[in-house]
């Protein structure tokens, strides 16, 4: 059984917050679906000999890359050709 | 380069497309100026392409996926992006963060997912061809609702460099149409090795569908009609498949044991691997900027808490998890043994039979909002999600209809036998039609 | 040689969560012996190290953009693939994989027949994708060994893994970490191949801890596959704790007495060596005065050559490893087999010992450094077989080198041979030629490029004198009859029989031609004009 207190620290791994009053139901449906996925506390794990391709490779070839322009166009948030993140700390 | 322009303006009265481009400049190829729509997980150069996610409002890809840049060579007019379960999780396009798309044939009905948005679009004639993606059913469960065909291919056999991961290792972009001739066209024009997808394997597809399935095995699995299943669907399949049998296939009956467990290990596999591939929508890149004057954690708990819907959200938490220190041998590596057992019961079984047939969808379109449960909701994708477990090619073609609302036969195949699932679908819709 | 073992996985199966959150961290300090009294001559010190190296492709790992970022503006090496944009795929360098299978071979590592990538979920804004595609427990190679010069002789250090992971992208705090209002990031360097190389805890020192990088260093350049010189193409984390001797061969990995320091953010080689021995002498003293040591993670100051606490409260990891889905696994051992492993340092030493008649110390130097190796044996017969010349690479000119703080690349190396060609024709002297080769590395330093090494000559005067026959005038003839003429009363004591005073002249006339002269030219030219004059 996963408790509210599971759900919020899955939440910190997830790194996703959750709103207080979805708790209880976000967890009350987790335990629904966790305990459907105990139908392959059956299934035996064995290590299996399968993979059709293996050793997929490219060239050590350059390929253009896109301008910095073009790399940037998407963000508003940038500057002297960096992206601009929120602080680590 | 010779070029013309083609106009899409559609009336779309059921939210099909969550964009339109007017006025598209096309070239001559086999798809001259058919416009095709294009669900809204794959990358279209200069065209916004969202997910139907909040979180990727306003991202517009510099690149085409490979398979736009097929049809483009092909002629094909990019027409717009559909609508879509965000990020592709759900089964109804409820979960699209621009509101639902309606059944062309019910409006108070939903019309499948995750690729409603396409069926949507073909269904009320707005389109000839479609683009959906079938990561549990996508392609296929829109398809049987809005009484259409939708090819989910092979797993390797079209490339999905371009489209916006969920599950990678379960995931396919197939054709949608409203005829197994069509599909098979547009199918033909996606198809095909691309380096820059290394799951991609190189089996062109040079097909024209062949009607004649006599003597061809054809195996019914058991488990396909059983608990769950709408008995008035089950019945309206079978008698799709006896039209199969009275034009020279020969039906067998069989068992499929690895349906037992087959959704959990799919829903395992699939929230493991979204709980990785929705990690990178930070907002620093690309997306709606994040909140520089917040700390990387805060704005990151925040977006992703506001950016995704509670559906996307559920299933990165499930996958995180599923994944989490202690509980991987339980949960993923588990999930990956069934799959493995999923893939030995259809190698088994496609010894003895050409192909497996049965219902695309346990039931007819929902109501709105009559799939309240998340769980409940899994469950409908039960007999979809196998082929996408074994990544061989499944199609979905219309076979009749309970009160009015369509009900879609499935077609099984063998890993890159795509041509021969389309041509039994090809075979039952001449029969139909005869 | 191939093997199917796997690195072992924990696999819990389904303990409640938040019962296990708690017992991950364990401080193993329960049995530590403090005390004040306690004699600490009997302790010793446990490092391991896990060494990131950038390897030295034309491309990136996963796309195509090119590696040579170093000069150029943010952001400009990239593409939809190593910006992580949505829908885009990896495709694996070959390139790289052979160059790790190199590694893999010359550590003496067995290539698992198997190996994948895998997915490394973590959030930071280095992450292009919100993981990172490493290699967890199908890693390339396991279980291998290199050879070093240890405290107590030769020594074996065992390698755990050798694995091939992408290099996160940059990030820029201005004004420093704790006080930048955001962070900059460039993602230039976001996907350059690296290798991580891990090694048992097996060096008893820190100084063991730098040779062995020494050693790693230059096999990875004899292997071609690593610049040591581009910055940041290497970096090391370290575990290092102090145990009482003999603790650790007895009870091994994770059952130390002590808690156990990881020191991260080691970016030289100078760097590992004063970190760690920062952090040996840390852990003394708290052991000195009474405190128990705790496992902790910190990080090294370069500038200050200080270890600090880690500031961001690590929260407990988890990575959630998986299989990377998007990339196919590898199957290289065949490969691996194929793959011919050039002469590496240690089979160079003993050719140079044999083939040069070098003493192995000169050996040692001489091939540390695949640079100076390949300029040692380019070098004319002659000249490499002759101790003088390998004195005076091995000691001046490397020396001087480091007393500059230079290395041997971006020294024009054709230069040195020459100088070496005209010090062993005579045509200068001993002191001229380390005069030369200061005055062309200050040049090379300052500006870049230098004079060629009779320019130098020439313009500081240094050729050898010439001497005339006698009766003839030359400089060193003037010099000597200057000296006489100036130094009576050494002329008289010579005269007396005292031979000091030879010495004393012979001095003053080297000192007059500034050192050009040969001293056997000033010796024989005094004798001849002090013999005449008597």
């Amino acid at each position: 059984m996963i408790t509210e207190r599971d759900t919020e620290h899955i939440g910190q791994l997830a790194d996703i917050a959750i709103h207080r009053e979805e708790l209880a139901a976000f967890t009350s449906r987790f335990n629904e679906i966790l305990e459907y996925f105990d139908l392959l506390d059956q299934v035996e794990v064995v290590e299996s000999i399968e993979g059709r391709e293996c050793n997929v490779f490219r060239e050590d070839e350059v390929i253009p890359s896109l301008s910095q322009q073009d790399a940037l166009a998407n963000t508003r948030e940038k500057e002297e050709g960096f992206f601009r993140a929120p602080r680590v700390m | 380069m010779p070029g013309f322009t083609v106009s899409f303006h559609p009336e779309d009265r059921f939210f099909a497309f969550l964009r339109t481009v007017g006025e598209i400049s096309c070239r001559e190829g086999r798809l001259s100026g058919i416009p095709v729509a294009v669900k809204d997980n794959i990358s279209t150069a200069g065209i916004e392409t969202t997910c139907a996610s909040r979180i990727l409002e306003g991202y517009i890809p510099p690149y085409d996926a490979t398979v736009v840049e097929r049809l483009k060579n092909e002629g094909a007019a990019i027409a717009g992006k559909t609508n879509m379960d965000e990020f592709g999780m759900g089964t109804t396009t409820e979960n699209s963060a621009f509101g639902p798309t309606r059944n062309p044939v019910d409006p108070s009905r939903v019309p499948g997912g995750s690729s409603g948005g396409s069926a949507a679009a073909i269904a009320a004639g707005l389109v000839p061809l479609a683009l959906g993606t079938d990561t549990g059913g996508s392609i296929r469960c829109p398809a049987a609702f809005c009484g259409i065909v939708g090819l989910k291919p092979t797993y390797g056999r079209v490339s999905r460099y371009g489209l916006i991961a969920y599950a990678n290792s379960l995931e396919q972009i197939g054709p949608m149409a409203a005829n197994v001739t069509d599909a098979n066209l547009l199918m033909g024009v996606i198809a095909g090795h691309d380096p820059r997808d290394s799951t991609s394997l190189d089996f062109p597809y040079l097909h024209t569908p062949d009607p004649e399935i006599r003597g061809m095995r054809i195996g019914v699995p058991e488990e396909f009609f059983g608990e769950g299943v709408d008995p008035r669907v089950a019945s309206v399949v079978w008698e799709g498949i006896s039209l199969l049998e009275r034009k020279g296939a020969e039906i067998v009956t069989c068992r499929m044991p690895s349906m037992a467990y087959a959704l959990a290990a799919y829903y395992v596999t699939c929230t493991s691997e979204a709980s990785s591939n929705l990690a990178r929508f930070d907002g620093v890149r690309y997306g709606p900027p994040a909140d520089t004057k917040k700390t990387w954690h805060e704005s990151f708990q925040e977006r992703r808490r506001d950016g995704f819907g509670e559906e996307v959200r559920r299933r990165i938490m499930l996958g995180t998890f599923t994944l989490s220190s202690g509980y991987y041998g339980k949960y993923y590596a588990k999930a990956q043994a069934a799959r493995n057992q999923v893939r030995a019961d259809f190698e088994r079984l496609f010894r003895e039979v050409d192909v497996l047939a049965g219902p695309t969808m346990p039931t007819v379109a929902f109501k709105f909002g009559e799939k309240s449960d998340p769980l409940s909701m899994y469950l409908s994708d039960i007999l979809t999600v196998p082929a996408n477990l074994a990544g061989v090619p499944a199609i979905s073609v219309p076979c009749g209809r309970v009160e009015g609302l369509p009900v879609g036969l499935q077609i099984m195949g063998r890993w890159m036998e795509d041509e021969r699932v389309v041509d039994v679908g090809y075979a039952f819709e001449q029969g139909v039609s005869r | 040689m191939t093997d199917t073992t796997k690195v072992s996985r924990p696999t819990g199966d389904g303990i409640s969560f938040s019962e296990k959150k708690g017992t991950d961290i364990q401080n193993h300090t329960e049995t530590a012996n403090v005390g004040m009294n306690r004699d600490f001559s009997d302790d010793e010190v446990i490092i391991g190290l896990e060494i990131h190296c950038q390897l030295d492709t034309r491309t990136k790992l996963f796309c195509g953009c090119s590696t040579d970022y170093r000069d150029d503006s943010p952001n400009t090496h990239v593409c939809p693939i190593c910006l992580g944009l949505p829908g885009s795929l990896p495709r694996m360098n070959k390139k790289a994989i052979e160059y790790a299978l190199r590694v893999g071979k010359a550590l003496n590592c067995t290539i698992l027949e198997e190996s994948e990538f895998s997915r490394k979920n973590y959030f930071y804004p280095d992450l292009n994708k919100g993981f990172q595609i490493t290699q967890y427990d199908k890693p390339l190679a396991v279980k291998g060994h290199l050879d070093i010069e240890g405290d107590d002789g030769e020594k074996r250090v065992r390698i755990t893994r050798v694995h091939v992971e992408e290099d996160p992208g940059r990030l820029v705090h201005k004004g420093g970490v704790d006080r930048a209002k955001y962070t900059l990031v460039d993602y230039n360097r976001a996907g350059i191949p690296l290798i991580e190389i891990v090694t048992e805890p097996d060096f008893r020192s820190p100084k063991e801890a730098r040779r062995f990088l020494n050693k790693l260093r230059a096999t990875l350049e004899y292997l071609g596959v690593f610049d040591s010189e581009k910055e940041g193409s290497l970096r090391v984390d370290a575990n290092i704790s102090i145990q009482p001797k003999g603790w650790f061969d007895r009870f091994g990995k994770g059952k130390e007495d002590r808690g156990r320091v990881e020191v991260k953010n080691i970016s030289s080689y100078k760097g590992v060596e004063k970190a760690l021995t920062f952090e040996v002498t840390r852990q003394k003293n708290s052991l000195r005065r009474g405190q128990k040591l705790e496992s902790a993670t910190r990080h090294f100051v370069e500038a200050r050559g200080v270890t600090t606490a880690s500031r961001s409260k690590e929260m407990e990891q988890d990575y959630r490893y998986f299989p990377e889905p998007d990339l196919r696994p590898l199957r290289v051992s065949d490969w691996a087999d194929r793959i011919v492993i050039p002469e590496l340092p240690d089979a160079r030493k003993t050719r140079f010992i044999e083939d040069y008649c070098l003493s192995p110390t000169h050996a040692a130097t001489l091939t540390g450094d695949w640079q100076i190796a390949e300029f040692y044996d380019n070098l004319p017969n002659d000249l490499k077989t002759s101790t003088a010349t390998a004195t005076w690479v091995a000691d001046t000119l490397l020396g001087e080198l480091n007393y500059r703080d230079m290395t041997i690349r971006g020294v024009p190396l054709s230069h040195f041979k020459e100088l070496l060609l005209i010090r062993q024709s005579g045509e200068i002297t001993e002191k001229g030629a380390v005069e030369v080769l200061r005055s062309l590395l200050d040049q090379q330093k300052e500006r870049g490029t230098c004079e060629l090494p009779w320019e130098c000559i020439e313009r500081l005067g240094l050729k050898v004198l010439g001497c005339a026959a006698p009766g003839g005038k030359d400089p060193v003839t003037s010099a000597a009859e200057e000296a006489i003429a100036e130094n009576p009363q050494a002329v008289a004591d010579f005269c007396k029989g005292r031979s000091e005073a030879l010495n004393f002249l012979v001095g003053q006339v080297m000192k007059k031609t500034r050192g050009c002269a040969k001293p056997a030219d000033v010796n024989r030219v005094l004798t001849g004009i002090l013999s005449r004059g008597e």
